[in-house]
């Protein structure tokens, strides 16, 4: 089995490796990557964009360009994440949390080299894992329920609100305000349009990079405008700074090893979309650490981990994809949509009929990622030129790139209208010391916890019990739990130590921060 | 000096109330439905009460931390945030209206006035450098669905 595998994956890169595929690969990711820094510009646009140019390919050649455009795309997005603070894909959000503030001390050269080889790393293994695990991970998947499915994302809900940095109860309020962003919209199961506030545009559902290049850019602009003068706050950075040193590669190591296995756990189940798996990865560090007050502040393992667990779930998720046709996310959605334009149908069938499709896209999927690091190696140092420009000249381009970014999602104007209204909500947040970045995994998650949450019910007529009725549900139902308490036993034993300390200086969360004169 | 200035999380917490109550309220208009067979108002109202929930929770631990510590207030920048909000309506507006070019143009030198620091000419410099990048990267390369001017 191993060896047909094995023989299996050589004829594969003997596909990927013809100049005609390799060209078209190439051209994906560096497109890709092009298109992943501009801000607003993530996978999903760049793939919508460029879709119409493989109805007259080959299909092999046209789903290598659009895989080489996703993960592509996915670095590029960490880049505008890490130099600018700008999640031009939400699951970057998080990486935007302690890359953008090493960034500001100036080592965000080495937080790009980190992102790098995580990134390599885990799609490495996720190669690995989909040559060799499909079919166990293919038989574990077929046990989610609407159940299992909710139980896992109350967990990934709760995770990640008590990561935010202060208090955990304002992260859960940031969860549950994004959760209710997320029933914006006309509800599927009645066709009530609810919250819509009259705007017929609104039954469509809040656009999401409207809203997190409103809390994240325009926010942040609003927030340092008269207060910046440069991103970096060192303008020293050469190619040499990009190269980790020894302490801190060892430092991200294990890091990375542990988001590039949540990566896999997450890509293996249909459902759980990517921004749930790096903020779980990125709460994860926090928990295990001991030095959690780092987070948030520059640590290099907020950035390793969840990129890691985000190139991993990547790469993994196309087993659910092509195997089981049912897309992880959007993005996964489109590729599918891709393959039936092209006349194949994704399914079981699919490893034994297309196999050079296939077993070439695997192999592409590895080629493509050798590309990605050749090719950012030397465009490193374009991206953090970007570092110097000073900020009264950036953020008026950037406000553009957004206006025209959220503008091409869906070519509406209302959703760049959007932009503003996050953005001054965002602003207003953050200078009360809210974490944001919860609101886009509540937003992103609230429709399919409300949907798999009554199906639950409904199957098991309303009785609560299921969640803890079956193991896999009951299991993660059991940590949540676990989390709550542990969480109120530490607010209670900090609340104590208050009372006695009577001080503790605040911190807050993305606020206004005066750069370096 | 404590007296007037309220702990940022009082605030904060209110408007979480707030926020959490008005859900409630507007949720009522939907059917509530039972456990079972939920209707379209039965999550909207559970995510209220939770919100409205760690509201409380909020305030109360804002209002027991006692007088604010010396927090790092936001700066007043009126000028700024209404520019920048003003560039965002003009990019809506004028692509609406006249097309790419002067919605780009506009975007870029009105957000770029609030800056103190930029100059009339240093922004409309940047405006047609932007303008510029727009038309080769958006309409020529990407073919964005946006004519480059337009009438009406």
């Amino acid at each position: 089995m191993i060896l047909q595998s094995l023989s299996d994956l050589w004829y594969g890169f003997g596909v990927a490796l013809t100049p005609h595929n390799l060209m078209w690969s190439f051209f994906g990711v560096l497109v890709g990557n092009l298109i992943g820094v501009l801000p607003g510009m993530g996978a999903l646009s760049a793939i919508a964009m460029l879709l119409p140019l493989t109805y007259t390919m080959h299909p092999v050649p046209a789903i290598l360009m659009l895989a080489g455009i996703f993960y592509g795309s996915q670095y590029g997005g960490a880049i505008g994440a890490i130099l600018l603070n700008l999640p031009s894909h939400p699951p970057h959000a998080v990486t935007c949390i302690d890359g953008y503030p090493m960034t500001r001390q100036g080592k965000g050269g080495t937080a790009l080299g980190i992102t790098m080889i995580a990134s390599f790393f885990a799609a490495s293994f996720g190669i690995i894992v989909m040559i060799f695990a499909s079919p166990l991970l293919v038989a574990v998947a077929f046990k989610f329920g609407p159940t299992e499915i909710f139980a896992i994302m109350l967990l990934g809900l709760i995770a990640g609100s008590t990561m935010a940095r202060g208090s955990p109860i304002k992260g859960i309020a940031m969860t549950t305000f994004g959760l209710l962003l997320g029933v914006v919209g006309t509800d599927v199961n009645s066709g009530v349009a609810r919250f819509t506030l009259g705007l017929p545009e609104l039954t469509d559902r809040v656009e999401l990079v409207a809203l997190a290049m409103g809390l994240f850019g325009v926010a942040d602009f609003l927030l340092n405008v008269n207060h910046m003068h440069y991103i970096g706050t060192e303008t020293r950075v050469r190619l040499r700074d990009m190269r980790p040193s020894k302490a801190e590669l060892k430092q991200a190591f294990l890091p990375m090893v542990r988001g590039t296995l949540v990566g896999t756990l997450f890509g293996a189940m249909p459902g759980t979309g990517p921004t749930i798996t790096t903020f779980i990865a990125y709460a994860l560090e926090r928990k295990i650490t001991k030095t959690p007050e780092r987070f948030g502040k520059g640590a290099l393992e907020g950035v390793a981990s969840p990129e890691a667990a985000s190139h991993s779930k990547t790469q993994v998720d196309f087993i659910p994809t092509m195997s089981l046709g049912i897309p992880g996310d959007a993005v996964m959605a489109l590729l599918l949509g891709a393959l039936l334009i092209q006349g194949i149908q994704p399914g079981p069938m699919l490893i034994t009929e297309h196999a050079d499709l296939f077993w070439g896209l695997i192999a592409s999927f590895w080629v493509g990622n050798v590309l990605l690091v050749v090719l950012n190696v030397p465009m490193i140092g374009i991206w953090v030129k970007m570092l110097q420009v000073p900020y009264r000249y950036l953020f008026p381009s950037a406000l553009f790139f957004i206006a025209v970014g959220v503008y091409s999602t869906n070519n509406s104007l209302f959703e760049v209208g959007e932009v503003l209204v996050f953005g001054v909500v965002g602003a207003i947040l953050m200078a009360l010391d809210f974490p944001v970045a919860t609101i886009l995994l509540g937003y992103v998650l609230g429709p399919l916890v409300e949907e798999n949450f009554r199906r639950a019910l409904l199957l098991s007529r309303g009785d609560l019990r299921v969640f803890f009725e079956r193991p896999i549900s009951a299991t993660f139902m059991t940590i949540c739990i676990v989390l709550v308490l542990g969480q109120l036993f530490f607010a209670a034993r900090a609340a104590l130590r208050q009372r006695r300390a009577m001080y503790t200086p605040p911190l807050p969360h993305g606020g206004p921060v005066i750069a370096d004169e | 000096m404590a007296r007037r200035k309220i702990h940022k999380d009082v605030l904060g917490g209110g408007l979480m109330i707030a926020l959490g109550i008005g859900v409630v309220i507007q949720s009522r208009s939907y059917t509530f439905g039972t456990l079972s067979r939920m209707g379209p108002g039965y999550f909207p109202v559970a995510l209220g009460v939770i919100l409205a929930l760690a509201g409380l929770a909020i305030v109360v631990k804002g209002w027991l931390a006692g007088a604010p510590e010396e927090t790092k207030a936001v700066p007043l920048e009126w000028r700024a945030w209404m520019l920048i909000g003003l560039s965002i309506v003009a990019f809506v507006v004028l692509a609406e209206y006249l097309g790419l070019v002067p919605a780009t143009f506009a975007v870029v030198f009105i957000s770029a006035l609030a800056d103190r620091q930029n100059t009339w000419r240093h922004a409309a410099l940047l405006g047609l450098a932007i303008v510029v990048v727009s038309v080769v990267v958006f309409w020529w390369a990407l073919q964005i669905q946006l004519p480059l001017f337009r009438w009406g």
